[in-house]
């Protein structure tokens, strides 16, 4: 096998597994210290039981994200030292300033939230959720701003004498425009992604306790947890496509390929139609069968009816011109710009077809279970019991969507994903990561669903006078902790 | 001062930082069936470490990014070239710190005990491991003129590595076992005190001959000032357990970890992975660095941010400073909900 392969396979199996987890973090961390506040400010404990529930579930999940973030650290050095060599200059810093803004803060403060139940006052405890929230935005902001460098490389030059890109403007790298785009897309379908996991898990404890008594205290509880949570979903989920639109145009600007890749047009159409699905040849140079909406990819594109579009042969002889006839050996022949079209075809129609369908069973919920309706249809319950799954797998169809669709490059139109791979490291040695990775990743997945679902099951512990937090005073100085590991 | 000698100083920084911090929740790591013989007990060695450890581990995390963007060429060769014991480390890492979060989350003995044994293993794999990539950092490696290892995984353990894998390991059981004393009450505290002293004593022994060795091949003046400090710390420390003063042992076997990273810096600057190859292209300070407007940012950034994470790191200290005994430790969540 061939070390590039194993390298790549590596690099998507641990990226995007540790980003199923991220963006329900980021998310989490927010409703979280939100329902905190809610109970700080109403009193009313049924928001203090929903943050020590969805406050645990919050835990299971950072903890595999925290742990998985240690690879995503390293594995630019084991794997891709050429890349690390080429880009330090530029990729670095805001790795290392991701470290020394974001992960100090998440990690103290969550120590702090977690142990701080009685060591704190409430005010301040709750702000120690707030902080790690802030932290995991700085540490989406500066890795997003690292991606967006290599998909539109900005404020560098080019030093042939150390045959590196080196930074020259700092702001232009952080306030590149599509990190400006990037960022608010990423951040609100992560509040997306963790509403929807609220949803699901809310709606199902609703279903169970409404069966019982739809007026009692649990049913209320879950019944605030589902409808705040779908009212997240529909919202972020709007902001999650309007800004999804603005960057399908500054996609089409800088990366023209991959938006002709995402509708696997092969010739330039004016006006251009988007199909929701092709039925054709494996390459997709062909189709078959296609349903299509008229001068759509045109206004995705451009934002115009009538915009021309360019399609793939075109581009190809623009990039062959622009960039030269080697793109990279491995994959690609002689003047071969074009990802893998079947995949970034597919993954574009999946990730937005996934996020609309999560924006639909929201509404859906917020219309049945309007004004105290306690809807008992068997329809509903499935659709709102997957809908986490929705926006956790638009998600990934988003990033390898808009990984593959950069390929062949590394760094668009600067170093190609061939050339960035170790060259002193063995196939033998990648595969035994390679393997490694993936079986402790494997079971960590199965330990947690488990984990998570026990929890889930069990449903909210009830608060009793003796639970409320009060500060330890030194007189308390032998009574148990409030929490231990 | 060279920004570059800034950065190789920020980078020690926060090597005796991650050192200094995580040395000691390694060792209570590594101490846990030794110290913790009930369910209670290990509960009681893992709560002293549970706010803390994450925050400790940042400092590793920091260490990388930074070596990434102020020495680009230094974290491209040091990580393609220690690939396999580099895994290692992150693999024990990975289920180390899970298993402190999710030990507790199922009242279940088998549960409890499998996620034991990634703590213990995951506690002395980086402990020894570190002390084996440092110690070869500072023999030099083979490196060819493309700043390529081509050196293979057996030549990693070599004597001196060996040794130097046995002393972080030794240091790190004995600051474990200080930190215990000081933050536990009961039998546990006295035990650990106890076990400090003997396993210090092996710990001062292998440390001594290893500072000796590194001094004799790449010391300078400077080095041999902090070796010194951090051996008499190290001495001052046990003493000062001896005596029963555990806030002192602590700071002294803190101060011998640091002191005796900063000394293995001081060692190794300028360069930063020397090449035991005569064709062979060297890593120093000079031809790893990023440019002078990158390390200008970073050092911007850095200077802004280190205080204030600092504080409130120091903060969380305070906050969590009372000791722990078996009787603070509540019942455990999910009982007999075994499966």
């Amino acid at each position: 096998m061939d070390p590039l392969d194993i390298a790549r396979w590596q690099f998507a199996i641990t990226t995007v597994y540790h980003f199923m987890f991220v963006p329900i973090s980021i998310g989490l961390s927010a409703m979280v210290a939100g329902y905190q506040l809610a109970w700080l400010r109403t009193g009313n404990t049924q928001w203090l039981r929903l943050t020590r529930f969805f406050g645990k579930l919050f835990l299971i999940n950072f903890a595999i994200g925290v742990v998985t973030g240690i690879v995503q650290e390293f594995q630019f050095g084991m794997n891709w030292s050429d890349y690390s060599r080429f880009v330090g200059d530029v990729f670095g810093a805001p790795l290392a300033i991701e470290g020394l803004l974001a992960f100090f803060l998440e990690s103290t403060f969550l120590g702090l939230w977690i142990f701080g139940w009685d060591r704190l006052p409430a005010r301040l405890h709750n702000a120690c959720m707030w902080l790690v929230h802030l932290g995991t935005l700085f540490s989406a902001y500066f890795i997003l701003a690292a991606n967006s460098w290599m998909q539109h490389p900005v404020g560098y030059d080019y030093n042939p004498e150390t045959g590196r890109a080196e930074m020259t403007d700092f702001a232009a790298v952080m306030f590149n425009k599509v990190q400006l785009v990037t960022f608010p897309h990423v951040v609100l379908a992560a509040y997306m992604t963790a509403a929807a996991f609220v949803v699901g898990i809310a709606f199902w404890h609703l279903r169970r306790h409404q069966a019982v008594d739809a007026t009692s205290e649990e049913s209320g509880m879950w019944r605030k947890a589902t409808r705040t949570g779908a009212w997240i979903v529909l919202v972020t989920g709007l902001g999650v496509a309007a800004v999804g639109d603005v960057q399908g145009k500054v996609m089409t600007e800088v990366q023209p390929m991959k938006m002709a890749a995402a509708e696997a047009l092969y010739e330039t159409e004016q006006p251009a139609s988007f199909s929701l699905l092709t039925i054709g040849t494996p390459d997709g140079e062909q189709e078959k069968l296609a349903i299509t909406v008229p001068r759509l990819l045109s206004f995705l594109a451009t934002g115009t009816t009538d915009g021309e579009v360019k399609g793939i042969r075109e581009l190809r002889e623009t990039y062959r011109e622009t960039y030269g006839q080697d793109p990279g050996a491995t994959y690609y022949s002689a003047g071969d710009y074009t990802p893998n079209i079947p995949t970034t075809y597919w993954t574009f129609r999946f990730m937005m077809g996934l996020g609309f369908l999560a924006m639909g069973v929201a509404t859906w919920l917020l219309w049945a279970t309007r004004r105290g309706r306690a809807p008992a249809g068997r329809l509903l319950y499935v659709a709102v019991v997957l809908l986490p799954f929705m926006p956790l797998f638009a998600n990934s169809m988003g990033w390898i969507f808009t990984e593959i669709g950069r390929q062949p490059w590394a760094v668009f139109g600067l170093m190609t994903t061939a050339a960035s791979v170790s060259p002193g490291v063995s196939a033998t040695e990648m595969l035994i990561s390679l393997v490694t990775l993936t079986l402790v990743y494997g079971v960590l997945a199965v330990v947690e669903i488990r984990l998570l679902l026990t929890y889930i099951r069990k449903g909210a512990d009830p608060v009793t006078e003796a639970d409320l937090p009060s500060v330890r005073t030194d007189d308390d100085a032998d009574k148990p902790l409030a929490f231990a590991y | 001062m060279e920004l570059t000698t800034v950065w190789f100083a920020l980078i020690a920084i926060l090597w005796m930082g991650y050192f200094a911090l995580e040395g000691f929740d390694f060792g209570v790591g590594m101490l846990l069936p030794v110290l913790g013989r009930s369910d209670r007990e290990r509960r009681v060695l893992i709560n002293t470490i549970g706010p803390v450890w994450d925050g400790n581990e940042v400092w590793l995390l920091v260490a990388g990014g930074a070596t990434f963007a102020a020495f680009p060429e230094w974290y491209a060769t040091l990580f393609s070239g220690f690939y396999l014991p580099l895994l290692l480390i992150l693999v024990a890492l990975i289920v180390r710190g899970l298993a402190f979060e999710y030990r507790h989350k199922r009242d279940d003995a088998t549960w409890k005990s499998r996620w034991d044994g990634a703590i213990i293993v995951g506690s002395f794999v980086p402990a020894f491991l570190w002390g084996v990539a440092f110690a070869n950092i500072l023999r030099g490696v083979r490196i060819d003129a493309d700043m390529e290892y081509v050196g293979g995984l057996l030549e990693l353990l070599n004597p001196y590595a060996l040794l130097g894998g046995a002393m972080t390991l030794l240091l790190f059981l004995t600051h474990g076992a200080v930190f215990v004393s000081l933050k536990t009450d009961g039998p546990i505290r006295h035990e650990a005190r106890a076990l400090a002293v003997r396993t210090g004593v092996a710990a001062a022994a292998v440390t001594v001959v290893f500072l000796a060795w590194t001094q004799l091949e790449t010391g300078t003046a400077a080095s041999l000032v902090a070796f010194g400090v951090a051996a008499v710390a190290l001495v001052a420390g046990l003493v000062a357990l001896l005596a029963g003063r555990e806030g002192w042992a602590f700071l002294g076997t803190f101060v011998a970890i640091a002191l005796g990273v900063a000394g293995l810096f001081l060692a190794l600057f300028p360069d930063v992975m020397p090449t035991t190859l005569a064709d062979g292209t060297g890593l120093t300070t000079t031809n790893a660095a990023a440019t002078a407007y990158t390390l200008k940012i970073m050092t911007v950034v850095a200077a802004i941010f280190t205080p204030l994470v600092l504080m409130y790191q120091a903060w969380t200290y305070w906050v969590f400073r009372k000791r722990i005994a078996v009787h603070h430790i509540p019942e455990p969540v999910l009982a007999g909900q075994g499966s």
